[in-house]
């Protein structure tokens, strides 16, 4: 049992969310080749200790966050939004920008 | 056995009388009481038969490790089997009864059993079971016991819980703290405190219902002046301090699953309260101090009525007032029995003492001389004798490395205590090994790097002085892990016997033939665990499943060591390398109830309701579930059937008009700058030109290529679409759209907004539809066939004011609209929409004739696209555009997708018309009946256009490829085989002329 800091709603329970997947996927172009979308979609690493991962905040704020979660010991290190640009409003807004 | 209520003294009430019924029969106790001790007071002996040799039980303990005395408590819906009665406080009126016996535990026929014990070894059932009788029964060996296995599983087997619904209602509860402490015996206490000091929150859970462990059970004034004092400090402190509250497991990060056992004491619960209350608990420290139990020895007969452990006699002598015998044997081989055989010797009991060891220090001597014990170095028991209960022992003496037979003892009362196993479980369930100590026999929980620790005798140190001294030391700890102060306190030592324990596991004799149980609960006896090594069973996870050793509702709490060491024997080896069994949770068990909480009958799951669910209500519909929705399924008129019913409704809607619910549909709003775009890419057909104004039918697919969903998306404007889903796929969908906006595509500017819960939808179908709109929309002219073609799309206003988009868009195949209004308006929508219909002689129309429209039409729906579809498989792999870019395109053309023997969406009929078929049947060919078949039937309805029945499915190859042949619709345990044509999906319309006219 997992809580997870939105960056947005602050901690609540995993079950708030909805687990995504490896965040470290580089999802190829829609003109790829099926040899490398074959590789991103069946292709994945099972990973033992420290690994970003995409969760859904899908019963809050709806936000897609990468988490940084330990599959071992279910530590988390970080979370932050998946989308570039709200994580750079909040970065702003940290360090008393404008928001 | 002889046991008596003492006059004065314990922790019982004199003052209040309580009346019990056991077994038919009303008796007394006290308030304060556990409804053994109050059994016990009464002098009632056998409580119970065994498992499997119906074996004579009574009080073999005096806390939750409790095999002897289960019971079962209360009656009808809420007869509760399988109650440790040590466990069970006493209430005016608690009704309890034995178990596994008929007529009654005192006379039962089953004790026969016992006769039979030869069967019942250590993996007969797998042998029987298995094929292979016992050789003595020769090759019939089999079918006779196959004869004889009704009797006997009905002789064998614990309570039996009630069939009826639970009616109790069980809470779930959350909660968050610094510290939380397992147990309040002296180490939980003063942990407790010293963190409490420390400004920690702090909760102290105890399974029992007053607080003070082993401290309850000891009887000077100066311990209980102290558990008293320590109890008013807590208070103050502002402990959280819950009773009859167990830790029944520990989880990741720090959380407790906690019981809480709120009226299962109460005579009569107050309504608003809950039976239990099931926590989780967030702690950032968890200290376990949950003690240690009293291990018996195996020897004959050691599960007879008036054998218990020796802390047990001293827990119902001091603070139960009840003296279990008068003439006491006490067997030890260590220190710990010593106190209580003094306390018993000052209560007025005869008490002869056992100690295995040929050694003892002064001070124990001192101790048996003061209290006028006579005592018995190098000397265990080797039988008991007595039928039900305990009269006598035969005894035996070291003699060389084992035992001989030395004499007989009477005696009405035998305590045991073969060592103490500090209680590791909550330990174990984080993953744990616990480590044998081999001068302390027993095994103790290594420090782990998670912030859990251990105090008191959980730790294996055996003094109050020193728990206490090990609460204080481990509380410091945790402050000062916490970021607090507090003094740092060396941590006690290990052990603390003046005499180091003697191990004994077993007492046996050659020659002597005894039964001597390891587990009470299961009937798993020493020989049980020898055999099973004799058949090749070493691995102690092996010796477990084979015996069933450990598998009770004690969870192994008594039989494990025992059973370890008498296994490591076997092998010639030592308990450490046998290994130990992981303890898993609960650490007691937890009712079902507790851990469903609230979650039953209609809030089992969420209900969804649409804003015209009392409108259709108000019509006469019967509702069904669809997901969490609640949809009409149908609207009978007077005296109809479900299927005369639909049959009408599809009927009148192809041939005037019908009006149904479609708000479950999912719906999305999909605005900004690049919304088109984002279409473009979702759906395999394009978007990238779709005129405002119009809607267009589109099917994405996931990564790997295969079906996600289906729907409609209407353009309003330049950056504002429309999208609808499917009822299944609505959230799904949702959450797609948002995750490939905010991961991948994170340059699109748009916004994606469910909007399923802010329109309602009528779908109005049939020849009249567009009469019935133009008489409902304030200005007629926009509903003209030449200013709204069919997937067109206009927002307009119906009379009244009502804001309105409607879509000219058709899944039941004739001239249809769905039409969407602001949530709160959907009733008056109905009530504009209806009076219309009925001027054409309309109908209402619900999810079955929904169903048998869309089936004529050959129109997926979830029952289809469940997620092994491709799009060609679908029949739709036109709608995949080869000149376009979308997700799913790449790999929809993997060559296994594209095999042209893969199941296709087809038509069903049968080859006699007069005949009917169901959903889920195989479609066979026909001279093969047999396997997985060459498709399935996925719908099924009577067509009314058709005048059959008809059906949609997939066969391998499509229709093309079984043209012409009869095929069987396989449908072995409920219908039986159909014989069925492949035909078209598109049954009904096929050209679509009445869709589009
Ligand atoms: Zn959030």
């Amino acid at each position: 049992m997992i809580i997870i800091n939105c960056p947005f709603c602050g901690p609540r329970d995993h079950s708030e969310f909805g687990y995504g997947g490896d965040a470290s996927i580089d999802y190829p172009a829609l003109d790829a080749p099926m040899d490398e979308w074959h590789d991103a979609i069946f292709l994945r690493e099972n990973i033992c200790g420290m690994q970003a991962e995409t969760w859904h905040h899908v019963n809050g704020c709806r936000m897609w966050l990468i988490v940084e979660r330990d599959t071992m010991t279910h530590e988390i290190k970080s979370v932050r939004p998946a989308h570039g640009g709200n994580a750079a409003v909040l970065e702003n807004v940290a360090e008393g920008g404008e928001s | 056995m002889s046991a008596q209520r003492l006059q004065s003294g314990g922790r019982i009430d004199r003052q209040q009388r309580i009346e019990f019924n056991w077994d038919g029969r009303s008796l007394r106790g006290y308030a304060g009481d556990s409804l053994a001790s109050a059994l016990l007071a009464s002098n009632e002996t056998v409580l119970g038969r065994s498992f499997k040799y119906h074996r004579p039980r009574g009080i073999m303990s005096a806390g939750v490790e409790e095999s002897g005395a289960m019971v079962t408590i209360g009656r009808g819906a809420r007869r509760d089997p399988n109650v440790k009665a040590t466990m069970q406080e006493l209430y005016q009126g608690l009704h309890a009864s034995g178990q596994n016996a008929w007529p009654n535990v005192r006379y039962d026929v089953g004790a026969v059993n016992s006769l039979f014990g030869r069967f019942f070894a250590a993996g007969f059932y797998y042998k029987t079971f298995m094929g292979l009788p016992p050789f003595e029964w020769g090759s019939k060996g089999t079918g006779l016991w196959m004869k004889y296995e009704k009797i006997i599983r009905k002789a064998a087997g614990m309570g039996a819980a009630s069939r009826e619904p639970d009616p109790d209602v069980y809470d779930h509860a959350h909660g968050f703290c610094d510290v939380l402490v397992v147990g309040s015996g002296p180490a939980g206490l003063q942990a407790a405190l010293t963190a409490a000091k420390a400004g920690m929150e702090v909760w102290l859970v105890e399974q029992d219902c007053l607080l003070g462990g082993d401290l309850l059970n000891l009887a000077d004034e100066k311990t209980e002046k102290k558990r008293l004092e320590l109890i008013a400090e807590l208070e103050q402190a502002g402990v959280r301090m819950m009773t009859r509250t167990t830790a029944f497991g520990l989880y990741d990060n720090g959380i407790a699953g906690l019981l809480e056992r709120v009226t299962d004491h109460l005579a009569a619960a107050p309504a608003h309260l809950p039976r239990q209350r099931f926590w989780t608990l967030r702690a950032r420290h968890t200290i376990v101090a949950s003690g240690a139990m009293e291990r018996g020895m195996a020897f004959g007969n050691n599960d007879r009525p008036g054998i218990m452990n020796v802390a047990a006699g001293r827990t119902y002598l001091n603070r139960y007032a009840v003296r279990a015998g008068q003439q006491v044997v006490v067997a030890t081989n260590n220190d710990s029995a010593y106190d209580s055989a003094a306390d018993l010797a000052a209560a007025g009991a005869k008490v002869c003492l056992l100690d295995a060891r040929t050694r003892i220090g002064s001070n124990m001597l001192d101790i048996a001389g003061a209290a006028n014990i006579s005592l018995h170095t190098g000397s265990v028991p080797l039988n008991a004798r007595g039928l039900p209960a305990v009269n006598g022992i035969d005894v035996a003496a070291a003699a060389g490395d084992g035992w001989a037979f030395e004499s007989r003892l009477n005696c009405d009362l035998l305590l045991v205590s073969g060592g103490w196993s500090p209680v590791v479980h909550l330990m174990s369930h984080r993953g744990v090994k616990p480590v044998w100590d081999a001068e302390q026999a027993c095994f103790i929980a290594p420090p782990i790097e998670e912030p859990i620790h251990v105090a008191g005798s959980a730790a294996g140190i055996w003094n109050t002085d020193a728990c206490f001294d090990s609460g204080k030391s481990v509380g410091a700890r945790v402050v000062k892990a916490l970021g607090g102060k507090a003094r740092a306190r060396a941590m006690p030592e290990v052990g603390g016997w003046a005499n180091p324990i003697r191990p004994v596991y077993e007492v046996r004799v050659d020659g002597r033939k005894t039964k001597a149980i390891v587990d009470p609960q299961h009937d798993v006896t020493a020989d049980d665990v020898r055999l099973a090594h004799r058949e090749g069973f070493v691995s102690v996870e092996h010796l477990k499943r084979y015996t069933t050793l450990g598998m009770a509702t004690d969870g192994g709490k008594v039989g494990n060591i025992i059973g370890l060491a008498l296994m490591a024997e076997a092998i010639g080896t030592e308990i450490p390398n046998v290994g130990t069994t992981t303890f898993r949770p609960p650490y007691t068990p937890v009712a079902i109830g507790a851990l469903k909480g609230r979650n039953v009958d209609e809030h089992f799951r969420p209900l969804r309701r649409t804003p015209m669910h009392d409108w259709n209500l108000q019509q006469g519909a019967t509702m069904t579930m669809a997901g969490l929705w609640h949809r009409p399924w149908y609207f009978a008129r007077s005296g109809e059937t479900i299927n005369e019913a639909y049959v009408r409704e599809t009927e009148t809607t192809r041939a005037t008009v019908g009006l149904c619910d479609v708000t479950s549909l999912g719906k999305i709003a999909i605005q900004g700058p690049d919304a088109t775009e984002l279409l473009n890419r979702v759906y395999t057909n394009p978007f990238a030109k779709l005129p405002i104004g119009k809607a267009r039918y589109g099917i994405m697919l996931r990564d790997d290529g295969m079906v996600m969903d289906d729907g409609t998306t209407w353009r309003l404007s330049e950056t504002d679409y429309f999208m609808t889903t499917t009822t299944a796929h609505a959230a799904k969908v949702m959450v797609w759209l948002e995750e490939l906006l905010q991961t991948r595509w994170q340059d699109l500017r748009v916004h994606v907004t469910s909007v399923s819960e802010q329109w309602a939808g009528s779908a109005v179908a049939g020849p009249k539809a567009r009469e019935v709109l133009s008489a409902c929309v304030e200005d007629a002219d926009v509903m003209s066939s030449d200013n709204f073609p069919f997937m067109g799309v206009i927002e307009t206003t119906l009379k009244g004011g009502i804001p309105c988009r409607i879509a000219r868009i058709s899944f039941s195949g004739e001239l249809a609209y769905e039409a969407y209004v602001p949530s709160d308006y959907a009733p008056a929508m109905m009530d504009l929409l209806w009076p219309e219909a009925q001027k054409h002689d309309g109908c209402l129309y619900g999810l079955e004739a929904l169903g048998a429209m869309r089936i004529e039409k050959g129109h997926v729906t979830g029952a289809e696209l469940d997620g092994r579809v491709s799009i060609d498989d679908a029949g739709l792999g036109k709608m995949a555009n080869p000149d376009k870019l979308f997700i799913g395109k790449a790999m929809r053309n993997r060559p296994e997708l594209l095999r042209e023997d893969r199941p296709r969406l087809v038509g069903i009929k049968p080859v006699d018309t007069g005949q009917t078929f169901n959903a889920g049947s195989i479609l066979c060919a026909s001279n093969k009946v047999s396997g997985l078949g060459e498709g399935w039937i996925t719908a099924v309805t009577h067509s009314p256009a058709m005048g059959h029945w008809i059906g949609i499915g997939f066969i391998a190859g499509g229709h093309q490829a079984w043209e012409g042949k009869t095929l069987v619709a396989a449908d072995p345990v409920r219908k039986g085989n159909i014989n069925v044509e492949i035909i078209s999906p598109h049954m009904y319309d096929p050209s679509g002329e009445k869709m589009y006219g």
